[in-house]
């Protein structure tokens, strides 16, 4: 995937990168690959990152995906930084839940409120 | 008179890009037998996953070798069978994912989405060859209130 071609849209506030995605389906791993490479280069590049990934739009999600999401906790962590998780529908909720990865992210109803719970 | 759909065998190349076309063509084929959209979210994960292990743990992303599909779709269920080349796995001896020591990890999770969103999910003795039933009044995935 070329550098330039990014699946997500990126911006900031208040120091809180605000990361979206362009795509509906994150299941293609190339795809999940190149976004979480993007949001490594956001965390590497700042001291303590404060990252809010929206999954507004996003109905399908696969373990790989997932799986790019727990490293990009890890990282956030690592460098004693916050993540948080907004917006996410139902179905994709239920995947969290089963997987019980709602106990390891910080996963809020709407963008609004994650926002709030940066400390 | 039932309507169906039946492919078999449908040999496919191993790459990921050959297992979303799998994906789409049965997905597209269950919404006209009445499968409800939570149904076909429930399969498509599924499926996702199971081509996911053929391709990259069972075939090791060999270009060279080739994944067989074989499915069966009724107004009543659908069943597919997904089989690779490699040497096969042992599903019992994956970790639980959802253990507090291992939600950190990464990957792992693949098998137990299959489980959780499909009616059953049986493999041959060699490991390498699921067979996945979905059942369109099936109402999985449960999950339990205290999560």
């Amino acid at each position: 995937m070329a550098e330039n071609d990014s699946r997500l849209t990126i911006e900031t506030s208040d120091d809180i990168t605000l990361v979206g995605f362009l795509d509906r389906n994150i299941l293609e791993e190339a795809t999940i690959q190149h976004i979480g490479d993007q949001i490594s280069d956001i965390i590497d590049a700042t001291p303590n990152p404060r990252i809010l990934i929206n999954f507004d739009n996003v109905d399908h999600l696969s373990s790989a995906a997932l799986g790019m999401l727990i490293t990009i906790n890890n990282k956030v962590r690592h460098k004693s930084g916050q993540l948080r998780l907004a917006n996410i529908n139902t179905q994709i909720y239920e995947v969290f839940a089963i997987t019980k990865l709602n106990k390891l992210f910080q996963i809020h109803s709407d963008a609004e409120k994650a926002m709030q719970s940066f400390k | 008179m039932e309507q169906s759909h039946t492919r078999k065998p449908w040999i496919i190349p191993n790459l990921l890009a050959q297992g979303v076309k799998v994906v789409k063509t049965v997905i597209e084929q269950m919404e006209p037998l009445g499968y409800s959209q939570t149904a076909q979210f429930a399969v498509r994960l599924a499926l996702d996953e199971a081509m996911a292990n053929a391709i990259r743990h069972g075939n090791n992303n060999d270009p060279t070798k080739h994944v067989t599909i074989e499915y069966h779709i009724t107004e009543e269920q659908l069943q597919i069978s997904i089989c690779d080349e490699g040497d096969g796995f042992k599903p019992e001896q994956v970790p639980d994912p959802t253990l507090d020591e291992n939600l950190e990890r990464p990957c792992g999770r693949g098998v137990m989405l299959m489980n959780a969103y499909m009616t059953k999910v049986t493999f041959n003795d060699k490991g390498n060859c699921v067979t996945m039933i979905k059942r369109k009044d099936c109402p999985l995935p449960y999950v339990s209130e205290e999560d």
